[in-house]
């Protein structure tokens, strides 16, 4: 086609991660002032408010990093389970599980002080999120269901099971009929670091992140995780015991969305409520691909993308541009990254 | 019931104690932004809500703007501060799930004024506000009562919460006042936006003999349903008679600008205040009923109009007893009047309404 064919390098392309990002970014900046342009809006001025939403004041780095807390939680839980070649694409129903296990703590413990209930909280969370994670995982050591399926079904039941519970029982009486829990009293409450609005929830960040790099790197168990990783036979002929690391992952997995929900519900809402249901869980998926699944990239990538998302906000409100241009410039990011990854394995060449 | 009389008097106290905490100086121009839950194209709530954002647009000591699409929780609460950050002189929240969000972020800004639709909650630098819809519902279910051939009604609605709840009385009440026989059958979607989920919903109510559907809906899903089975329907929100010409008699509408005026006056003036609650009815325009279908014969249409000139004298309350609820028991005697109180917290169904409010 056009005289030009793809050839795989010999070697990848060992400058080619940072040009290809660059790069993207830049194509796809490009294309967004363009539709700017279109409606008929300036595109610099468009792209200024942008870079100013996001960058541009103390308090919008603030916003971005408290945006960014839970897509890197999920995203780190994810990375972990694809490490392996499990594809756990149910992050969001294990987020939901997490909510769900940190408010029957916050609601049946009211009394116990911060220090006690705090630690029950997320330790609850984890196993709520953890076991929604662990179905899959028999299921497919078991019955080889493809988890991909399963885990993806396993969300919709998670969000329903979130409505049941705030429609229903734990129905705050004082709200009027609206479906919310009542709200979490003090020591439920993952507070404030000092003046800012940033919580402790990011400091629980910055421990998982390391905690995981640490573990993968120096632990026997993550480096049984990446030999398993590439693929069940060679993880058979090496003597790992596959199933217990599948397990192990997803429940790892599970887990660490289950702290995003918790660290949402608690720091965030005050309360459980669905409308803290609003798609992290897939954002970490896209996440987790873009920073090639490595801990540091994922912090990284997730602030990048909370950033955007704060700063289309700007855009909206200074601008007024529709909210679904945000979706389209992140499309365009996250596709253009992604489609320019090939090029550090292939190199285009004119055909002869 | 308890519970929600003991919240109405610490919410008269606290207004009591509220001594005009906030900075009342005169202003000449008046930055005003909106915060919406939906996409404002959605010819539903947001849209109507938007309407009213334009027509203050338009005032020469006005600028306005606003952020769409906007989820309760984290978000909204960034959005809104985002808003104050930058020197908004009133923000309208205008999702009940903005309410904690906004006492928290207006306690941070004491001269900003905020407005919140929907909720309970207020401070000395933010009220709320509402429309008396179930006065137009009441109306609409006039037309439906005598619109129906077999008497059975169907009204898709969303959520069962009092707002929800007051319009299908409201509308039964309609009904049956000018149809003894009628009855209105409810169906739960548990969605405020979700068009094929909400047309599915008026599908099985058609299929269960309904011949007019109403709806409490933010999608035209129920009208299309209508239309392609070739009976009747009434919209919500905004005039939706462009999208089921066929079906569609008359819409239940929002109409915020006389509202929204009102308040960037006070403002303006430096007169407006915290802490108070406005809930408008037709008398001030906020709520009313879009014009009839060609179908709507002239008699009908008479009759509503004469009912519609009666709300607004405010010689017709709409929920005055006797009013029986679905058991048959008298809950509001003869004579009597539901009090405001007693609406804003309504969680039980009237006699003629099939269905429940779980």
């Amino acid at each position: 086609m056009l005289g030009y064919r793809l050839q795989k390098r010999d070697e990848p392309w060992s400058w080619g991660a940072p040009i290809i990002v660059v790069g993207a970014l830049v194509l796809s900046l490009g294309i967004s002032a363009l539709l700017l342009k279109l409606q008929g809006k300036s595109a610099v001025e468009g792209l200024f408010v942008l870079w100013q939403g996001s960058f541009g004041a103390s308090w919008a780095l603030e916003d971005a990093l408290l945006k960014s807390i839970p897509i890197f939680l999920c995203a780190l839980g994810v990375a972990t389970a694809f490490r392996m070649q499990v594809w756990n694409i149910g992050a969001e129903g294990q987020f939901a599980l997490g909510a769900i296990g940190a408010t029957w703590a916050a609601l049946n413990f009211p009394d116990l002080p911060g220090y006690l209930l705090m630690p029950l909280m997320f330790f609850s969370a984890a196993v709520f999120g953890g076991f929604w994670a662990y179905i899959p995982a028999i299921l497919r050591l078991k019955l080889k269901v493809n988890e991909i399926i399963s885990t993806l079904m396993l969300n919709y039941i998670a969000i329903l099971l979130l409505e049941y519970l705030v429609f229903g029982v734990w129905k705050d009486p004082k709200s009027y009929g609206f479906p919310v829990t009542p709200e979490f009293t003090g020591g439920a409450v993952i507070g404030q670091i000092g003046d800012s609005r940033l919580h402790w929830g990011f400091v629980v960040c910055i421990g998982a992140g390391l905690g995981m790099w640490a573990f993968m790197r120096f632990t026997r168990l993550g480096f049984d995780i990446k030999v398993a990783g590439e693929g069940q036979r060679v993880a058979m002929y090496s003597r790992l015991p596959y199933g217990k690391l599948t397990i192990l992952v997803m429940a790892i997995s599970g887990a660490l969305a289950g702290w995003a929900g918790c660290i949402e519900t608690s720091a965030v809402v005050n309360r459980l409520q669905p409308s803290i249901m609003v798609g992290y869980g897939y954002t970490a998926i896209v996440v987790a691909w873009l920073a090639r699944l490595h801990p540091l990239y994922i912090a990284i990538s997730a602030y990048l993308l909370a950033a955007l998302r704060v700063g289309v906000e700007n855009m909206q409100l200074e601008l007024q541009i529709p909210a679904a241009f945000g979706s389209i410039m992140e499309g365009l990011i996250l596709m253009s990254v992604l489609a320019g990854q090939m090029l550090v394995t292939y190199k285009i060449r004119r055909k002869k | 019931m308890r519970k929600l009389m003991i919240m109405v008097i610490v919410a008269a106290m606290s207004v009591m104690m509220a001594t005009a905490c906030f900075a009342g100086a005169k202003k000449d121009k008046i930055k005003v932004g909106f915060v919406y839950v939906s996409p404002v194209a959605d010819a539903g709530y947001s849209y109507a809500q938007d309407q009213g954002r334009i027509a203050i647009d338009k005032l020469p000591y006005v600028e306005s703007s606003f952020v769409e699409s906007v989820a309760e929780g984290t978000d909204s609460e960034r959005v809104v501060l985002n808003f104050a950050r930058k020197g908004y002189d009133i923000i309208f929240g205008t999702s009940f799930g903005y309410m904690d969000p906004m006492v928290k972020i207006s306690k941070k800004f004491p001269n900003v004024a905020f407005m919140h639709c929907s909720g309970f909650k207020t401070t000395p630098n933010m009220s709320n506000y509402f429309g008396r819809m179930y006065q137009a519902r009441y109306l609409t279910g006039m037309v439906a009562g005598m619109m129906t051939k077999d008497n059975v009604i169907g009204y898709v609605a969303a959520f069962p919460i009092p707002e929800v709840i007051r319009g299908i009385n409201a509308f039964a009440l309609g009904a049956q006042a000018v149809n003894p026989k009628a009855t209105v059958r409810v169906v739960w979607t548990k969605t405020w936006y979700n068009p094929a989920l909400e047309k599915d919903a008026a599908i099985s109510l058609l299929d269960m003999g309904a011949d007019v559907i109403a709806q409490h809906q933010d999608s035209p899903g129920p009208q299309e349903a209508a239309q392609e089975r070739g009976k009747y329907s009434i919209g919500y929100n905004s005039d939706m008679s462009k999208l089921a010409p066929k079906s569609h008699l008359t819409s239940a509408i929002w109409n915020w600008a006389p509202l929204f005026t009102n308040v960037v006056e006070q403002v303006r003036d430096g007169v407006w205040q915290g802490n108070e609650s406005l809930w408008w009815g037709m008398d001030q325009g906020v709520v009313d009923i879009s014009p009839f279908s060609s179908m709507v014969p002239k008699e009908v249409q008479d009759k509503v109009l004469a009912a519609k000139k009666e709300i607004k004298a405010g010689n017709n309350a709409i929920f005055v007893g006797p009013i029986k609820d679905q058991a048959g028991k008298v809950v509001v005697p003869a004579g009597q009047t539901m009090e405001d109180g007693k609406l804003l917290g309504m969680s039980w169904f009237v006699e003629g309404v099939v269905g429940n409010t779980e």
